[in-house]
Parts: C-alpha cells; structure tokens; sequence
C-alpha cells in the first residue's frame, strides 16, 4: 500500500457490506443475530392479503378519536397474534388508515372478520312475545305514516298493489304493513326469508329506521348460520337495556361439549364460554334473578348469537355462547372477545389477497426474466469492449448483489416490480461505463495515452453521468414518495440501483483500471 | 468492435422530416385517448377483480366455457362483469372485473364474498376437492370508491412534481429552454404510449403509471447526456454556427445512445418474454419507452431547442450562458 486512498476504503466498505447482508442468503448455519438478516418477499411473491381499513371516528369525540386509531392498531395486533400469522405488519397511514399485511394467510375470509369485527358484546333481555307484537304494530304504524322517506318499503308497497288491488275484498283482512309483510311468524320468533334479509339489514342501518322503533325497544338479526346460508334468521326484539357488556368479561374461552351432554346446544360442538369479572357476576346475577322466565339475548355487533332462557338465577358469572359454530369460528370468537373490542368501528376499504402459487410463479419468471437480462448484456459488454467490458461484468454483479443488500439492509421487502426494477438497472447501470468508455475511445482515438485518456474520460464523463444520473433520481424519489406496496419498493430498487450503479462506475471500475490495467507506462488499453 | 465511429448523420437538417413523424404520432395518440379514452384498471375506479381457477381435478369434468361464467355472473346481478381466459382457454382460469361506474358508486364491502360464494355455488364439480381459498382464487383485488379517486390525484401531483423538479434541475444545470424542450420531448413521449395504450385497449394500472414514470426518467437521462455534450462542444466553439454544433454533438452521443437503448431494451424485452404475466404489459410500456425515449433524445429535444432558441434569437446569448456553467 502506497499511501491510504479513500477510494480503497470505500471499496471494501462497499463489498463487506454486501457480503454481510447476502451471506445469510447462501449461508445456512449462521447465528441468529446474523441469520436475521434476510430479505423478506412482498405479498405479491409470497401469497397473502392486504386489507386497508378506515377508521370511522365521527361518533367520538375529538380528544377520543385522538387515541382511537392507535387503540385500534393494538387491538388487531393483539388479535392477528393470537390468530397465529408469522411476521404481520400493521401500520399506520394517514390520519385514520390503518394498513393490515398477513403474508401466507389463506384463510382469507376468517382473517379479514376477525380483523373488522368491532366485538361490541352486550347482554340484552328479549322482549315477550305480547310486547314483541306491540313494538312490531307500532314501528309498522310509524313506517306507514313516513313511507315516503323510505323508498324500498315504498316500492315494495306500490308492488304489493299492483298484485293486490286495492278493491280486492282479500286486502280488507290482510291490514299488515308492509314493514311486518316481511316477517314471517315462526314457532318462537320471527322469521326473516332469505330474500328479504339484505333489505332488512339494510333497514337496521338506517338511523331514520331506527327512529321508528318504540323507545325502549330495538331490533336485531339472528346470526347467519354458516352451514345453511339460505336458511331463514328469526329477527328479535329486544330490550336497549345494556345488562351486561364486553368490560364485565374476565376472559373467554373455547369449549367443547361432551357427547353425552343432555343439552342439545352444546353436545358435540363447539362453544364458547365466558366467565365474568366480579362486579359483572354480580350483575348477571341481578339480571337473571329478575327475568326468569324471560330470554337473554347475547349480542355481538348487533347480531344476536344465542338468546337462552332464563331458567333460574345464575351466581358465579359464567355464560356461555353457544351456536353452530365450527371450530375455527368458534376460536375466532374467543380471539376477539379476549382482546376487547375496538374503541371506533372500522371499515376495510381496499383489499388484495394474492394466492402462494401465483406468487411463487412470479419470483420464477421474474428471476428467469433476470438472469436471461442480465446473460445478454454481460455477453454483448464482453464482446464490445473486451476487457473493460469483462470488468464492468464483474462490476454488475457486485451491482446486483448490492442491490439485495441494501434492500436487506433497509429492512424492506422485495416485491415483483422490484424484481423488475432490478431487471431495468442491470440495463440501466452499464449507461455509467458506457459514457466512460466511449469517452475515453474518442480520448485514445485522438492520440492520448491510455494513462491520460483513463484520466480525462473519466473526468468529463463524470459530469455527464451526474447529471443524467440526478435527473433519473428525482423520478425515482416522486415515484417513491408517490407509490404504495409494490410501486414503492419497485422505485426503492430502482434509486438503489442508480446509486449502486454511479458508484461501481465511478469508483469500482476505475480502481480496478488504475490498478491493474493501466499502470506504468503500458501503450495498449483494451476497451 | 465499434458501431458508430464517426458518423455524420445530418439530425439537425432532416429534423422537419422527423417533427412530422413526430407529430403523426403524437396525434394518434391523441387520437386514442380522446375516441377510445383511458382504460382504467380497478386501482383508479374501484371495484373488484378476481383471478379464479376452475380446472376441476376429476378430469372428466367438462372445462368451464367463458359464455358459462358471463351468463352465471349477469344471472346472480353482475351483468356488467367483465371476463377474460388467462392463459390457454382449455385452463379454465378466467379474470373477472366488476369496475364501479363513478367514484361515487359504491361498491359494497362483501362484493368480493359474493363472487366467491357465486362460484362455489355454480360450480361445484370444479371447485370440489380443492381448497377455496388458495387454490380456486389465485388473488382477488378490491378497491374502494375512496381509494380509486385519491390514487388518481396523488399520481397526475406526482408528476406535476417531477417534471417541476426536473426543469429546475435542468435550468440550474443547462438553461431554461434546455429545461423546457426536455419536457416537450418527454411529454412527446408519455402522449405516444399512453396514446398505444389507449388504441390496444390495454389497462392502465399502477405499476403501468410506475412504468410511464420509470420512462420520463430514462428519456430525461438520455437527452441529459446530449445535452450535456452540446454545453461541452459550444464552450469549445464559440465560432461555429449552433446548429453545427449541436449537430456533431448528437453525432459524438450517438454510440452511446444506442448501446445504453440497446442494453436497457434487451433486459425490459426479456421480461416482457419471461416475467410472467404480472410484468407483461409493464414491460410493454417500458420497451415502448425505450424506443421513443431514444428516438425523441436523438432526433427531437436538441433540435427543439435549437429551433426554440432561433425563434427568440438568443443563440448568442445562450451559448453565453452555457459557457458559464461547468
């Protein structure tokens, strides 16, 4: 050694840098801190789902709805942990968006409900049936009245007309209003038609609906029962007394009932049991002792799950909540009602799954693209500028392995755009040497020394990749402040190579030129 | 080996010839984009997209026809799904599309649950014995109304930044009128292959719009490199005639030029071969970019600035200015 060479340090800075981010990559056995270290695949290359959700904090005040969204996010992590995903990422985004990534979920629609479900769980006493009947007769008077405000019950009226004419002598028996039209009688409740459950949720939604409902008294829907899905679901009455609700629970867990048991609900399936704190065993107790005889609808999300009846008083603050659940659904349930429930309901308001298989496709016929890319070009440097062209080669795969681990480095995931931006920079990163080597053919065509031709070459194309290098930069940089997921880590790439690429040009190449190829006084250079 | 030594192509005198094929382009572009319009993919309007395989494992069940799969979804309330083959038409794996018509149209939250259960309903025998949900649906998109129109202002400020950005740059580092015609040339170059994008028909989707970005950059830094010639040769002669110089600048440039187009051609054209079909139509638009990027570098944004500069008669005072800077 000479004399100490900035250039030489940054060399080997450069390339330990490199091995120590791709040794994990080719190395099986290493240590964990060591092994950490790897790149990890993007959704779209490993399989999986992306939910973005908004939280809805128009019904918070203004110093809740502060802390909602991170209460939110604590929630669901809580909840997608004990759901059992391998490395999850929530974040953040914006105001009041929250961005949920579970790569190599599969069981998509499960993750999803478990992510949205508010778990608001409230225990409400159910109306009697002669109480029931009121509450119905009264919201049918009060939609008949304001028919006008709501146009599907309207429309299905001017229908029923139209089958029915008004002179008809059947019509004079049948007063029914049309919102009761839907509801069919059944043995304990009434039933809702398939047909019609959409228009009724919809209903239920409706807050000027909701005006019509009798103070006291609200409406809510069985819950959907998985294996029939076009079975009919009894629509229950019930009192707006809270009796009990989700911060009375200790904790949840997931039982199963033995094949002997007597009680039809439980025997053989699974369910869920819950056990109260004290205060809300006390208050269990108070309520089952003052309604026996009377049901008890337990609620979650405004869905009725199960509505026992009473039988007797109930000490010691246990319930359970039964229900042909399946054994997944059944420890979902218990997953989110362990976790609480979110502060503010969210809504998911863009979702991508993407299956294993495609994404497995994709990092084939991305690499395949790779590496056919970069043969070809190896290949034609090699034959048009020989030597130089052999050591910008050299320079490319230590370009490419940068690459990979600066992307290790920074912690970010490789996606297929990605993939494509590192394709692009292989065509891309040989313009650096190209402008050099041209410059210095015109430098040694016009009779210079290679020494000096080297110098003066590499001077003033120097300038040139600099500029044209910056102005690359800055679409790079829009496009990464601009993009998200896979737009985003195709213009980290894509910066990371424009780097890469100035700097094995620059610094890379020319070491190896100043050192090896043009020492001394040599007459011939072969570019 | 060499393949341009010494060329002297008269780019400068036959540049009326390359503005009118130039401009024949450009209004086929725009052409397309005003009779046939922009086809939005469901990033930018909202709506759901499915890819489903329905090969069936028992290979004695008939494969599904693309007719089946339309007149089942206009059965169950989707008459405005759009269905294409994805691959061989005998792989029975289609890609559904249901694009909400306005920004406003919602398109409620379990559309996307519907379209599964519709094809778990409809087509039992095919989806039987294999998993639902990562077997039978490859991947499945939706986008809400909300997210679409945002995305759309976000990328047309994205660009507005960019090429303020870049004009600046290219005004620090050259003159204003460098700046301005190098975005002339690139606006020549987003119009042609937006314009091709319109004519085929083919969707414009985010990694689409990554792709037209990904190009303004490779063309800018290709017509930064003439340029930076013709500072370098104006500075060295102040005598001649600029339109001498620019000529025997883009002349120098032109071994350069076509190596880097060539390099950057092979690797966007072997992913447009092998990357799948994810990358294809992104690839497309990139080869698309190379090509014109390079012809508008060459032939278009010297010349513009020549001709911009005869115009308000400030050759001199360009060349002066240039000469300044390092």
């Amino acid at each position: 050694m000479k004399k100490f060479s900035w250039r030489g340090l940054s060399i080997i800075i450069f390339i330990l840098v490199t091995a120590f981010y791709l040794a994990p990559l080719a190395i099986p056995n290493l240590p964990g801190w060591w092994s950490k270290h790897t790149l990890k695949l993007g959704l779209d290359l490993k399989g999986g789902m992306q939910i973005l959700l908004e939280v809805d904090t128009s019904q918070l005040s203004a110093a809740d709805a502060r802390g909602a969204v991170e209460q939110n996010i604590k929630i669901i992590r809580e909840r997608i942990d004990q759901f059992g995903v391998a490395e999850p990422t929530i974040q953040k985004l914006g105001e009041k968006r929250i961005m949920v990534q579970l790569p190599g979920v599969s069981d998509f629609e499960a993750a999803e409900n478990l992510i949205k479900q508010t778990a608001m769980l409230e225990f409400r006493v159910v109306a009697q049936p002669d109480e029931a009947k009121r509450v119905l007769d009264s919201i049918d008077a009060n939609v008949s009245a304001n028919l006008d405000r709501f146009p599907a019950l309207k429309k299905l009226e001017e229908l029923d007309k139209a089958i029915l004419p008004e002179s008809d002598s059947l019509n004079q028996t049948t007063v029914a209003g049309v919102f009761s039209s839907l509801i069919r009688p059944g043995e304990m409740d009434q039933e809702i038609q398939f047909d019609s459950i959409r228009l009724i949720q919809d209903l239920l939604a409706d807050s000027l609906f909701q005006q019509m409902v009798p103070a006291g008294w609200q409406l809510a829907l069985e819950r959907a029962d998985a294996a029939s899905p076009r079975s009919d679901r009894a629509l229950h009455v019930l009192s707006s007394a809270v009796e009990l609700s989700g911060g009375d629970l200790a904790r949840a867990k997931v039982e199963y009932g033995s094949s002997t048991s007597t009680d039809p609900r439980v025997a053989n399936k699974p369910y869920v049991s819950i056990e109260m704190k004290r205060e809300g065993a006390r208050k269990f107790e108070r309520v089952t002792a003052d309604n026996v005889g009377k049901r008890l609808a337990i609620v979650l999300d405004g869905v009725v799950y199960s509505a026992p009846n009473i039988q007797e008083r109930i000490g010691g603050g246990r319930a359970q909540i039964t229900g042909r659940f399946t054994s997944s659904e059944v420890n979902e349930l218990a997953i989110v009602l362990n976790t609480g429930n979110l502060i503010a309901p969210i809504k998911p308001i863009s979702t991508s799954i993407i299956g294993a298989t495609l994404g497995s496709d994709s990092i084939r016929s991305g690499s395949m693209a790779g590496m056919i890319g970069l043969g070809i070009v190896m290949i034609f440097m090699a034959l048009y500028y020989k030597l130089s062209g052999l050591i910008t080669d050299f320079a490319l795969i230590f370009n490419v392995g940068f690459i990979l681990a600066i992307l290790t480095a920074f912690g970010a995931t490789l996606t297929l755009p990605g993939i494509a931006g590192i394709v692009l920079t292989i065509g891309m990163a040989v313009d650096a040497n190209v402008l050099v080597f041209e410059r210095i053919r015109e430098e040694l065509d016009a009779g210079k020394t290679p020494r000096s031709a080297v110098d003066a070459g590499y001077k003033r194309a120097g300038i040139t990749v600099w500029d044209a290098n910056i102005t690359t930069l800055i679409a790079a940089a829009v496009l990464y402040q601009f993009g998200t997921g896979p737009v985003r880590g195709f213009a980290l790439t894509l910066t990371i190579g424009i780097i890469g690429s100035m700097f094995c040009a620059l610094v890379f190449v020319r070491s190896i030129f100043d050192t090896f190829v043009v020492t001394g006084t040599k007459k011939t250079f072969s570019v | 080996m060499r393949i341009f030594s010494n060329t002297h192509v008269p780019f400068v005198e036959i540049r009326k010839i390359t503005y009118v094929i130039s401009i024949i382009f450009v209004l086929a572009g725009l052409v397309g984009l005003f009779t046939r319009g922009l086809n939005w993919s469901i990033d930018f309007t909202s709506g759901v997209a499915a890819k489903v395989n329905l090969s069936a494992l028992d290979s004695s069940v008939s494969p599904v026809k693309i007719e089946d799969m339309r007149s089942i979804l206009m059965e169950n309330g989707f008459p405005e799904a759009e269905i294409q083959h994805v691959g061989a038409e005998d792989a029975s794996t289609f890609m559904i599309k249901l694009k909400s018509k306005q920004a406003d149209d919602e398109v409620s939250a379990d559309t996307k649950t519907r379209v599964i259960q519709i094809i778990k309903d409809n087509f039992p025998e095919h989806v039987k014995g294999r998993d639902m949900n990562s077997e039978v649906i490859q991947e499945i998109y939706e986008v809400g109304p909300k997210v679409g129109g945002e995305l759309r202002t976000q990328f047309l400020l994205a660009v507005a930044i960019a090429l303020i950005l870049m004009i600046v740059y290219i005004w620090f580092r050259f003159e204003l009128t460098f700046g301005l015609m190098a975005i002339v040339a690139l606006a020549h170059d987003v119009i042609i292959i937006v314009g091709i994008f319109a004519l085929t028909g083919k969707e414009i989707s985010v990694q689409i719009l990554a792709a037209l970005l990904t190009i303004v950059g490779y063309s800018i830094n290709d017509t930064i490199v003439i340029f930076d010639r013709i500072r370098e040769d104006l500075k060295a002669n102040r005598k001649e005639p600029m339109g001498k110089v620019i000529n025997h600048s883009i002349n120098q440039t032109l071994s350069r030029t076509a190596i880097t187009s060539v390099t950057t051609f092979f690797t966007a054209f072997s992913l447009y071969l092998f990357g799948g079909a994810v990358l294809h139509d992104f690839a497309f638009a990139i080869c698309l970019g190379v090509i014109f990027g390079t012809y508008s570098s060459i032939f278009i944004a010297s010349n513009l600035v020549l001709d911009f500069s005869k115009l308000t008669h400030k050759e001199k005072q360009t060349a002066q200015n240039l000469s300044r800077k390092k």
